[in-house]
């Protein structure tokens, strides 16, 4: 009965926050901060006491309305495991909230910003807790436009705008497959309720494949990735926000949502799986040549999305889920206390930091318990995850799970390989960030783009004020003991989880992980102060630009439809509109001209009258002959 | 008056008011002497709201779900409107003065109450260059009442005729109180919609003569019309009623019209004056000849597909703002004829609640628009631009109505755009799946041109012309919350639109099952 009121509520509540959040004065500080952290408290209390309430998963169905005979219903249903994903989202949402309280002190448009959060928070349980797929629908798009509406947020940068755009309209451009899946899956099985979706066999595999497109869109797999490195123009709350636990978490979680769906069609597993091993790869390689801190991390999100990807192609959701549950807490630390060093720094470039671990020490340590949880050091998060995916990917090469074999292999490697890739570039990161001397200020320190300009000069860097520092540190904690829930039976069975093993087979990615952080830290040591990414060499750049697809989808996508448009305006207007222009103006001519053959003098008439009835006379003549 | 059995009097008596009373404040406002002009304009608007008021009391027996129940012996159900006022007018053609209202009109007849309340209200705070404000909002009321007339009509004829009645005061607004090229817009409008309307009569009379009736309620189902009647009679309802939509590729009335016409006269065509020709179609193309719009439903379907991609891929090269908005309407009423092509259910429904839903964004966008204009004096999208440093409410404004029509679940545009998608995957076969993923990717298009319009209005640096905005005025808040409100209510809760639209869609279309 609780849980049945308090199901709509978590996201229910936020949501309704948000709006009247939308409505404060943009200069109400006070009532927009309230609001903003009241919205993300009450979302993670009613989360907490449906985990203590709850035992089997709770199912509330209201009517909404009927299409024919398509009945859509504002259905929610919360078992343990999307409950633990709503207690990451409430969990990086508070902290995201409060942390932003000190982060934007001096923003002039803090309680539409805050407004914002909550809708956003709001619509990613909304996607967690929805039983119906259009009440899914509802939270996806809105959390596209929350993206959009907060990437934006930034009016100094220039760059803001556009890549506010670019990350809507490439999750719309995937969007346009997730309403097609959509529409195919409740035409097909006459409801949009999940739970009786999943019922059915049969699944055509068309309708996944394009449910999958969304996927890729909202969870920035190939080739939908490319808005996320840009939408770092975002504030650095914004980007924990959307890497750690909404947006991007979304996709995977609408496909574990679906999974038995999936599970029926290895086509679909053999797409998603591809998918995955390419992302994973680009995106570790694209985070080995990053000068920007925030841009290390975002893609650093690409590749380990790419693991849960992965870990979905290879049948084992609940590896994905647990690796998605640790990545939430580790990279929301990651981008937080990223945020603490740019406050510091007032540059997001790796260039001009350096030698912070004297000044900064809290925000060092959870930089290493971060770094240490994203690259698989044992025994923090994100080893148990990762641990998990591998193993997964392992058993599938004997091709038994809804895999083929060689989606097995093609994940394992990926993900193996991902390791060590995964341990340089964060070796590289805490060494250039923390470590070594501090660079020297010049002319170009503020190059590139960061959200926190200082108007006076800055002065020795310090670890950020209480505000920002405690969500830090409270991240500081799921990031280093999560991964041992694994050891829960109670966490376990909610996620339907494997113990953990603990046998040769972690021998292969802690000798890669060495492997990675080694040879990153005997670069920088042979040559302190350089940056190991000059190890790239000629790959740096390809690497640094995120292998050209900008360019790519510029040129295969952009402009190709900006030309199209171009040409269907001008036969708009040259053929269609000058159609109807020109019957006006040629019927106005024959007009004129048979008002001219009117306009005659006597003679001329008296002449054309008479000749006129001789003429009828004749054809009178010769009808009546002939008849 | 012959009585309809089971209408309460008070009904009939509402139905005709809801005609009487604009046509007598028109009547009084006219003749008002011209130094009470701002007095006529507020007796205007209180002539407007006791119509809203009207048409808001027309649901009060609609919950008591009478008349929907009397199953004929062929087991379709009959369309049965719940309110409706019968009395022979021409009985010897078998034309009677026949209104009703159902679910499928009975959203329309609201919308355009309250649209007609709030441009008589803009227009006592803000009367456009051209003419008296007393004319403007005697007009409007003339306007409501053949609206309202049309989807209260009952009878072709009398269909027709109030059709008709449109077409001259939306005319004099036009080119009374346009823009600098008024004259050549209007002139194109009321040519190129008689065309439309040349064929419509001609449509109306094949019908009547060939059935000996116009009730349409009796005509409802195809009323053993011949194959080939129907046909021809589907044909010319059509191209008629396409023109009105518009329909690709006969839209070209529009953006012109839209771009020249005052802000009061934009919202109105926009917000209900295309929506007759929809309306148009469901009801009397589909209602009148089934076995015609079954055959013709292909070609209707891409054309509707078409048009939802030319319209969004204008909009995408498109530099002036009220323009921009116009060809939009294209793309939108794109989706509205795909809903009604697919001839399900569903796709009607989709239809019906898409038409609401765009008349009150698209009416929201050309206030909006329209306040721009009049503050920037220019709408040129490269002109504007940093709308949002010196007018943040008005952007803010124009963000959610953006949002909004370019479908955002949640409120009012996304349950045609997407259910019109959905019916055509529900049609299935290869054709329609592929109009679906054609109209799902005007989707994405859709999205495209309104980020670049909010990237190219509202962010950057602000502009010369955009400086010194005076801020949002009291009348204008109270002419557009209505809207923003209707906006998100009826995206949260479709069913005060849908709730009694099943019956009688199930009832238009069921002749084809």
């Amino acid at each position: 009965m609780t849980a049945d009121v308090l199901t709509p509520l978590l996201p229910g509540v936020p949501l309704l926050l948000g709006l009247i959040g939308l409505v404060l004065k943009r200069g109400d500080k006070r009532n927009g901060q309230a609001l903003g952290i009241a919205g993300a408290a009450i979302a993670l209390l009613v989360t907490i006491v449906l985990l203590i309430v709850v035992d089997e998963p709770v199912e509330v169905t209201h009517r909404w309305v009927t299409f024919g005979e398509l009945p859509v219903t504002l259905g929610f249903s919360l078992g343990p495991a999307a409950l633990y994903v709503a207690l990451a989202v409430a969990v990086v949402a508070l902290c995201v909230q409060v942390y932003s309280v000190a982060y934007l002190h001096d923003d002039r448009r803090y309680a539409p910003y805050a407004a914002q959060i909550s809708l956003f928070t709001g619509a990613m349980l909304l996607v967690v807790s929805a039983n119906d797929l259009i009440l899914l629908l509802l939270g996806w798009e809105v959390m596209g436009v929350c993206s959009y509406l907060l990437i934006g947020h930034d009016r100094r940068l220039p760059e803001a705008p556009a890549a506010a755009v670019k990350a809507f309209l490439v999750t719309r451009v995937g969007d346009v497959g997730f309403l097609l899946g959509i529409a195919w899956l409740g035409v097909w099985s006459g409801t949009f309720q999940i739970s009786e979706i999943l019922d059915r066999g049969g699944v055509p595999t068309v309708a996944v494949l394009f449910i999958l497109a969304g996927v890729a869109g909202k969870s920035a797999q190939f080739p939908l990735h490319t808005w996320l490195p840009d939408a770092m123009a975002g504030p650095t709350p914004i980007s924990a926000l959307i890497h750690a636990a909404t947006m991007v978490a979304a996709g995977v979680y609408v496909v574990f949502r679906l999974f038995p769906l999936f599970a029926q069609s290895p086509a679909a597993l053999a797409v998603l799986g591809v998918m995955a091993a390419i992302t994973l790869l680009l995106g570790a390689l694209s985070a080995t040549a990053q000068d920007d801190l925030k841009r290390v991390l975002a893609w650093s999100t690409v590749s380990q999305i790419g693991y849960m990807t992965g870990a979905l192609a290879v049948g084992s959701p609940a590896a994905a889920l647990f690796h998605l549950l640790t990545h939430a807490a580790f990279k929301a630390l990651l981008f937080l206390a990223a945020g603490a060093v740019i406050h510091a720094v007032g540059s997001n470039l790796m260039s001009r930091m350096g030698g912070l671990r004297e000044h900064m020490p809290v925000t060092f340590w959870c930089f290493v318990a971060g770094l240490g949880a994203l690259a698989g050091v044992p025994p923090l998060a994100g080893f148990w995850s990762k641990e998990n995916v591998l193993v997964a990917a392992a058993h599938a090469t004997e091709g038994e799970g809804p895999a083929p074999a060689w989606v097995g292999w093609v994940v394992w490697i990926a993900a193996l390989a991902g390791v060590a890739v995964t341990a340089w570039y964060a070796t590289r990161l805490l060494l250039r960030t923390f470590f070594g001397h501090p660079r020297s200020r010049t002319e170009q320190w503020h190059a590139g783009f960061s959200d926190a300009h200082y108007e006076g000069p800055p002065g020795v860097p310090h670890d950020p004020p209480g505000l920002m520092r405690w969500p830090v540190l409270l991240l500081a904690v799921p990031a280093v003991l999560l991964g041992l829930a694994a050891f829960l039976p109670g966490f376990r069975s909610a996620l339907e989880l494997e113990p953990p093993h603990l046998s040769v087979s972690i021998v292969l990615p802690l000798v890669l992980l060495a492997l990675g952080a080694g040879s990153a830290w005997w670069l920088w040591h042979t040559a302190p102060g350089d940056d190991p990414a000059q190890a790239l060499g000629r790959s740096r750049p390809l690497f640094a630009a995120g292998f050209h697809l900008d360019k790519i989808q510029d040129l295969l996508v952009v402009r190709p439809v900006r030309a199209f448009a171009g040409a269907v305006r001008v036969v708009d207007e040259k053929v269609v509109d000058a159609a109807v222009e020109g019957a006006g103006t040629s019927t106005t001519r024959l007009g004129t001209a048979l008002a001219a053959a009117h306009r005659a003098a006597l003679p001329r008439a008296a002449v054309a009258v008479f000749s006129g009835a001789l003429l009828l006379g004749v054809v009178a003549a010769i009808y009546g002959a002939a008849s | 008056m012959m009585d309809p059995p089971g209408v309460p009097a008070a009904l009939q008596v509402l139905l005709i008011a809801v005609l009487v009373v604009p046509a007598a404040g028109a009547v009084a406002v006219a003749l008002l002497p011209a130094r009470m002009d701002r007095g006529a304009r507020l007796v205007a608007t209180v002539f407007a709201a006791v119509t809203f008021v009207a048409t808001l009391l027309l649901a009060l027996p609609s919950s008591r779900d009478f008349g929907w129940t009397d199953y004929s012996a062929s087991g379709a159900v009959p369309v049965a409107p719940w309110a409706e006022v019968q009395a022979p007018w021409v009985p010897s053609l078998g034309i009677e003065f026949h209104l009703g209202v159902d679910g499928v009109s009975y959203p329309l007849v609201v919308l355009t109450g309250l649209l007609t309340l709030l441009c008589c209200g803009y227009t006592v705070w803000k009367v456009p260059a051209g003419g008296s404000g007393r004319t403007l909002a005697a007009l409007l009321l003339v306007l409501e009442v053949g609206i309202l007339g049309t989807f209260l009509a009952l009878d072709l004829v009398l269909f027709f005729v109030f059709f008709e009645v449109v077409l001259l005061p939306m005319y004099a607004v036009i080119a009374g109180w346009g823009g600098p090229d008024r004259r050549r817009a209007a002139r194109k409008f009321v040519l190129y919609t008689l065309f439309g309307s040349v064929l419509l009569l001609l449509g109306v009379f094949t019908v009547v003569v060939a059935a000996g009736t116009g009730d349409l309620l009796a005509l409802a189902g195809g009323y053993g019309l011949s194959r080939t009647t129907q046909y021809v009679a589907f044909a010319l309802f059509a191209v008629a009623f396409a023109v009105k939509a518009p329909l690709w590729p006969l839209h070209t009335w529009l953006p012109d019209a839209h771009t020249e016409a005052p802000t009061v006269g934009s919202v109105i065509l926009a917000g209900v004056l295309l929506k007759m020709g929809t309306y148009g179609l469901i009801r009397v193309g589909v209602g009148v000849a089934p076995e015609g719009a079954a055959w013709a439903a292909p070609v209707l379907g891409i054309l509707a597909a078409a048009a939802i991609i030319a319209g969004s891929l204008v909009c995408l090269r498109q530099t002036e703002l009220k323009r921009l908005i116009a060809y939009s309407s294209v793309g939108h009423m794109g989706f509205v004829l795909l809903g009604i092509a697919t001839l399900t259910v569903t796709g009607v429904q989709a239809a019906l609640i898409g038409n609401v839903a765009h008349g009150v964004i698209t009416g929201l966008l050309f206030f909006l628009a329209g306040a721009i204009k009049d503050r920037a004096h220019t709408g040129d999208l490269g002109a504007l631009g940093g709308l949002r440093e010196t007018a943040p409410r008005l952007a803010g404004l124009l963000g959610f109505a953006a949002i909004a029509s370019l479908g955002l679940p949640g409120l009012a545009g996304f349950w045609g755009e997407a259910f019109a998608v959905v019916a055509a995957v529900q049609r299935g076969g290869a054709l329609w799946v592929t109009l679906a993923v054609v109209a799902a990717i005007g989707g994405a298009l859709t999205a495209a041109y309104f980020m670049r319009l909010l990237r190219r209005v509202t962010h950057g640096p602000a502009t010369e012309a955009v400086t010194g905005f005076p801020a949002i005025t009291r009348p204008e808040w109270i002419a557009w919350a209505p809207l923003v409100l209707l906006a998100l209510a009826v995206g949260l809760v479709p069913a005060l639109v849908l709730a009694a639209t099943s019956d009688p869609v199930a009832a238009l279309t069921g002749a084809l099952r």
